[in-house]
């Protein structure tokens, strides 16, 4: 059976890029702290070994559309083109080209239909920011095949918190009976308070640090029950517009399970959001 | 009120370097324009197997045609793909970094929670 060796979850921060990269007078003032945090938690995942990685992440409206928008949608492709052009013109982000890992896509598939998951599928998918970023922060190299898991957050009606909750246990349990040697890497990328295109964009903080910080405990304690008994798809309208964003963050908790502490947490407070970064290693204290 | 119709002119206009250019200039020709050819092009389908049905209300149309994203916001236009689009289109004729992010903000601080309901 397979082994999960690390479970990630984290914020997806478009500016990191060109923040990272950039020189001289374009070089941010807050560019080094970010990439020490960054490079402190790559070393995380790189420590875990792992063969490959699936992604959980959120499209941004760029191949999923409010004609025929699934909820939750597991891409299936030998290969994976990453990055659209409103992305290199906004973040400056690169063209990505990623390996996929058909043999687990298509596994999750079976496994989660077969769990009561009405699981979308694509064939023919382009990645984006909410699953490259996690690339460019935690594994640069791109030399991992990756089976992504998209989620909508963006588009009313959106399942349940509970949901993705369920669903990142079955995930975890999926991955673990996988007929494999390998040995497999969870990374999901959500949001905490954030809005865009709204009156509390782009502030000196976050649009809520008072849910930052509950968050952070929340995601940092795997506390499920006491995020669902504050959280719904109502109040996360509250923190700002973009904070159902959230719901990938309760997607890894499920992967975790109730009450399993981070082995490692960390944040940085950034003008307009709070990033902030989480690991998990499953086999701790083991033989 | 077509609120599906204003977000699917945002997003198309949005992934089309030539459509974004081409409704920064003109933007009441190109929304007559997209009205007209392509509001009914059902995505991945040919031309022959449009819908006939969709249109802009009056309001949503001259909202479009005057890039005004504080009304598009108010008539429930989706905040992810306005705030896209609209950087897009102004954030160079800013000098400062996030300046226009931080004027659009400045432009919508009369809105009130619970914000217009982006369902569509």
């Amino acid at each position: 059976m397979a082994d999960v060796c690390a479970i990630i979850a984290s914020t997806h921060h478009p500016f990191y890029y060109r923040a990272s990269t950039s020189t001289g007078a374009d070089r941010p003032d807050f560019a080094d702290v970010w990439v020490a945090k960054i490079e402190a938690f790559r070393e995380t995942l790189t420590r875990a070994e792992p063969d490959v990685l699936v992604m959980v992440g959120s499209d941004h409206f760029h191949q999923l559309w409010l004609d025929n928008m699934p909820q939750f949608l597991v891409g299936k492709a030998p290969v994976f083109d990453a990055n659209y052009y409103n992305e290199e013109r906004e973040f400056g982000l690169p063209r990505m080209r990623v390996s996929g890992q058909e043999e687990l896509a298509a596994y999750i598939l079976r496994q989660g239909l077969d769990e009561g998951f009405d699981l979308a599928f694509s064939n023919e998918l382009r990645i984006d920011h909410s699953i490259t970023c996690a690339l460019i922060t935690l594994r640069p190299q791109v030399d991992l095949p990756i089976v992504p898991v998209y989620t909508n957050i963006f588009a009313p009606p959106m399942p349940q918190p509970k949901r993705f909750v369920e669903l990142g246990a079955a995930l975890r349990r999926i991955v673990e009976q996988w007929p494999s040697n390998q040995r497999v890497a969870i990374i999901g990328t959500g949001h905490l308070s954030l809005e865009l295109g709204g009156p509390r964009q782009f502030g000196p903080h976050g649009p809520d640090p008072d849910f930052d910080q509950k968050a952070i405990q929340w995601i940092a304690n795997a506390d499920i029950d006491g995020a669902l008994a504050e959280v719904s798809l109502e109040s996360l309208w509250l923190p700002g517009n973009a904070t159902h964003g959230f719901m990938d963050f309760l997607l890894m908790m499920g992967v975790v399970g109730q009450g399993v502490r981070a082995d490692y947490v960390d944040n940085l407070d950034l003008f307009h959001t709070m990033e902030a970064y989480f690991t998990w290693y499953p086999r701790r204290g083991e033989a | 009120m077509s609120r599906y119709l204003v977000d699917k002119f945002l997003y198309t206009v949005d992934r089309d370097p030539e459509l974004v250019a081409r409704y920064r200039v003109d933007p009441r020709g190109t929304v007559e324009w997209w009205e007209r050819e392509r509001a009914n092009r059902v995505l991945n389908l040919h031309s022959g197997e449009a819908t006939t049905w969709l249109g802009f209300s009056d309001e949503e149309r001259e909202a479009l045609a005057t890039h005004d994203y504080v009304r598009l916001f108010e008539l429930g236009a989706h905040h992810f793909l306005t705030l896209t689009l609209f950087i897009a289109l102004f954030e160079h004729d800013y000098e400062e970094p996030l300046g226009f992010q931080r004027e659009y903000a400045r432009r919508l601080s009369h809105v009130r929670l619970p914000y217009p309901d982006i369902s569509t």
